[in-house]
């Protein structure tokens, strides 16, 4: 074998786990990215039954039910970004750190009810802490801008939220 | 008064690292025996500045001196001794000071161990990582001085997050950060080459064993730090693809690769080039693993700063050592003569096939977990890659690796042909094919079970490779034993780590196969989950030192026979408003049992809990596989050869060759 045709070999070998990585990665990307989505993102447009997206916002004080369907705990409540609200389906235990009227991620689909189907509810290690898309789902929606000083405190949202939500729940036509 | 030692010498340790850095460079270049000779002189003596140093901050934690500001946020008087002095790295400024003396030591062995080096080598290495630490020295000395007082002095601490009051995350930072630092040495080992505009198959011999004394702590670090999130987050998940792993992930795959490829330099001085490239990018990777946790560039649950002054010097510094060595690369690697080319079917080839896959699965690696802040930063969308993502792009890329790892170890250099080397694996074969079988009876997903088969393959290869070498079988067994005592410690060593790959890769396979349930019963209700019977028979509470826990008694039955009884709780930190989860793990090596408790719902006469239960076959193999890759790359640095410049006796080098 002369030295040409393996420097040929080693190229072709490079290409092909090159290729294949790209390939793969594309692949992924086209279906397994996870977008982020505000609860009046989910209203406005719901995305595909089958397509997983990560919901973030505040927590409506006093919406969380609970049930049990065959011995499965199921948690209900209401996530909101100061102009729409959506419930979420949660089967599982709660995080350690949810607390009402707190920021949350919640990992799922859009039901077909109308619901939020969450396989994972995310709560983060700190309290006072936002998540980033969260706070920015925040302002954009025009309930709070950074510019203006820190995030107002979570009693505060509270109100804010639950009166939204009121005003939501009375249209039920609005958004979806 | 101990504080302000401290920090008097973590000064003169970034004087000395700066002295250390720039003379014996000068020495090299002008061939002065005496500005070389100051090299280790000035390496040990930074490290004996950065050691006093950090013994004063460990005195200071341990003192419960709260006039120092590190110590009133983050220690208590109440908190154990243990966590007193583990907690002075668990936060930033203890963390960066621990960093710098890691980094310190890893001169000091240098200096110590590097006695056998040409004098020139040894200075521009040591210089290097003078650089490099005088750079991370500054760093803390400016940004986050961890000595640092507080006026008035509180009279107790803040206290540490009951999360992180655990042993296994007490040890975890220090493995992992000898890990990362120590493929600094590889690093300054490329630099000094790239200036000396010399790499030959001595380097190799001189530099592969400080990147596999790297390899084992990163590997022990990685695994550790995998073990913590499994008992202790509760969630059942040993690995979440989190950007802090990743991380860790990427400078292992590279590091991984450069193991590799340093072989290929010491045996055949080929991939000159493109080790000197990994060994920059391997320890690069490090350095922006420490600021992707530091500065929050990347939202984690990790990131416990999020200051951007510190981001902006860590940008600047990784800007200088990734830019600058990547600028030396590009000037000098072209003076580096080419090495010789290889047939492809031969180890040499085989390995360069490992270390492009490696790099295949980093490169995916390190896209999913840069896209979204990037796309976040460019766009504006908020975008998120997860486990499904990883899952369906560095698993096809890692099987190939497997397959090819159960037979390369056996494959001659410069030429061979696949034929006979694959004969002699018949009964790993085999082996594999029945794996195959019982894994498609029990696996349904095609890719946990091509993965449990070669990771049979790859432990069967492995233990055919030794088998081959000592005969046995052929010879009688005595000589077979003698063989495996002349065998080289560099070849069993391998063996073990390709064992400990399959091992943990057959652990992953079977994970897949994981069942849970979340559960609400009440006490005495009894739930079915994967043929045991899992019984709740109690749950009361108990107080602790600085917490009210609430235990839960379950009972697992299997057939009617009591398996085990677990106790997982739930502890609510009153002073913190805080809950964490204790979990309860039960294991016989070939599953786990694993018990979480939840929520109390329900009214006091009647409460139901909430019950988290799983069944994870294989779980302990994951971590057990990590521990014996480390063991593997132990054993390997054992070997004589791997010591920096010991002579090679001439009776063994016969021997080695005759092979």
């Amino acid at each position: 074998m002369t030295r040409k045709t393996r420097r040929l070999w080693l190229a072709c070998a490079c290409l092909m786990g090159l290729g294949s990585a790209t390939a793969l990665t594309l692949n992924a990307f086209s279906s397994n990215i996870v977008f982020f989505m505000a609860p009046s993102q989910i209203r406005a447009k719901p995305p595909a039954p089958d397509r997983t997206v990560r919901l973030g916002g505040m927590v409506v004080a006093g919406s969380v039910r609970r049930q049990t369907v065959r011995d499965t705990p199921v948690a209900l409540f209401d996530v909101t970004d100061g102009q729409a609200a959506v419930t979420v389906r949660y089967e599982g235990i709660l995080p350690d750190l949810f607390r009402e009227g707190q920021s949350v991620v919640a990992i799922g689909t859009a039901g077909p009810d109308g619901a939020f189907h969450a396989s994972e509810v995310l709560a983060k290690h700190d309290e006072t802490y936002m998540p980033k898309e969260v706070a920015e789902a925040l302002r954009r929606s025009g309930k709070w801008d950074p510019r203006y000083g820190k995030a107002p405190d979570a009693a505060s949202w509270d109100t804010m939220t639950v009166r939204d939500a009121r005003r939501d729940a009375a249209s039920p036509q609005h958004g979806s | 008064m101990s504080p302000e030692l401290g920090n008097f010498a973590l000064a003169l340790a970034c004087c000395l690292a700066g002295a250390q850095a720039v003379l014996p460079l000068i020495g090299a270049q002008r061939r002065d025996p005496r500005l070389m000779a100051m090299a280790p002189a000035l390496a040990v003596g930074q490290l004996l500045a950065l050691l006093t140093s950090f013994a004063c901050l460990v005195n200071a934690a341990i003192g419960d001196d709260f006039s120092v500001q590190n110590v009133a946020a983050n220690s208590a008087v109440a908190k154990p001794l243990l966590y007193k002095i583990t907690g002075v790295w668990g936060n930033h400024e203890g963390s960066i000071l621990l960093w710098a003396l890691i980094l310190g030591v890893c001169g000091g062995a240098v200096a110590l161990f590097g006695r056998n080096l040409p004098s020139a080598l040894r200075a521009r290495v040591i210089a290097v990582l003078g650089g490099v630490s005088a750079g991370f020295l500054l760093f803390c000395l400016t940004t986050s001085n961890p000595f640092d007082r507080v006026w008035p002095a509180p009279l107790d601490g803040q206290g540490m997050n009951p999360l992180l009051q655990d042993p296994g995350l007490a040890f975890h930072p220090p493995i992992l950060y000898t890990g990362y630092v120590g493929f600094a040495v590889p690093f300054a080992f490329a630099i000094a080459a790239l200036i000396e505009g010399r790499v030959d198959a001595a380097w190799g011999r001189w530099v592969r064993p400080w990147a596999v004394a790297a390899w084992c702590f990163l590997t022990c670090g990685i695994a550790l730090g995998s073990w913590w999130s499994y008992y202790v987050l509760g969630w059942g998940g040993y690995w979440f693809w989190d950007p802090v792993e990743n991380a860790s992930l990427i400078p292992w795959l590279t590091g991984t690769a450069l193991v590799h490829s340093a072989i290929v330099v010491e045996k055949r001085e080929a991939l000159k080039i493109w080790t000197v490239l990994l060994a920059i990018g391997t320890f690069s990777f490090s350095l922006s693993g420490t600021f992707l946790v530091r500065s929050g560039i990347l939202n984690s649950v990790h990131a416990f700063a999020n200051d951007p002054a510190r981001g902006v010097f860590i940008l600047g510094l990784l800007a200088l050592v990734i830019g600058g060595s990547l600028l030396l690369f590009a000037i000098r690697a072209p003076a580096l003569t080419a090495g010789g080319m290889f047939a492809p079917v031969s180890r040499e080839g085989l390995l360069v096939l490992n270390n492009i896959l490696l790099c295949s699965i980093c490169a995916v690696v390190l896209t999913g977990t840069m896209y979204p802040p990037f796309m976040s930063l460019l766009f504006g969308k908020t975008i998120s890659v997860g486990k499904p993502f990883f899952d369906a792009t560095a698993a096809p890329l890692a099987i190939p690796l497997l397959a090819f790892m159960g037979f390369g170890p056996m494959m001659p250099w410069k030429r061979a042909q696949f034929w006979p080397v694959l004969r002699r694996l018949w009964w790993a074969g085999l082996l594999t094919a029945a794996a195959f079988a019982l894994a498609a009876w029990r696996i349904r997903d095609i890719l946990p079970l091509l993965a449990a088969t070669f990771a049979v393959w790859v432990i069967a290869g492995s233990a055919a490779d030794i088998a081959e070498r000592i005969r046995l079988f052929r010879l009688p067994l005595g000589q077979s034993l003698h063989r495996a005592r002349l065998l080289p410690r560099a070849a069993l060593g391998a063996a073990l780590a390709h064992a400990g790959v399959g091992v943990s890769v057959l652990g992953l396979a079977a994970m897949s196969q994981a069942a849970h349930k979340i559960v609400e019963v009440r006490v005495g209700q009894t739930e079915m989950l994967a043929g045991d019977a899992w019984t709740l028979t109690d749950v009361h509470s108990a107080p602790g030192p600085n917490y009210t826990s609430l235990i839960a008694t379950i009972e697992v039955r299997h057939d009617g026979r009591l398996v085990t009884v677990l106790h997982p709780s739930k502890r609510t930190f009153a002073s913190q408003n805080q809950t964490t989860t204790e979990v309860a793990i039960h294991t016989n090596l070939l599953s786990d049992l694993y018990g979480v408790l939840g929520d109390r719902h329900g009214t006091d006469a009647d409460p139901t809990y909430v019950l988290r239960l799983h069944y994870n076959p294989l779980a302990p193999w994951m971590w057990l596989g990590g521990l014996v890759m480390a063991m593997g790359g132990a054993l390997s640095l054992s070997d004589r050869r791997m010591r920096v410049g010991a002579p090679r006796r001439a009776r063994l080098a016969g021997l080695v060759a005759a092979r």
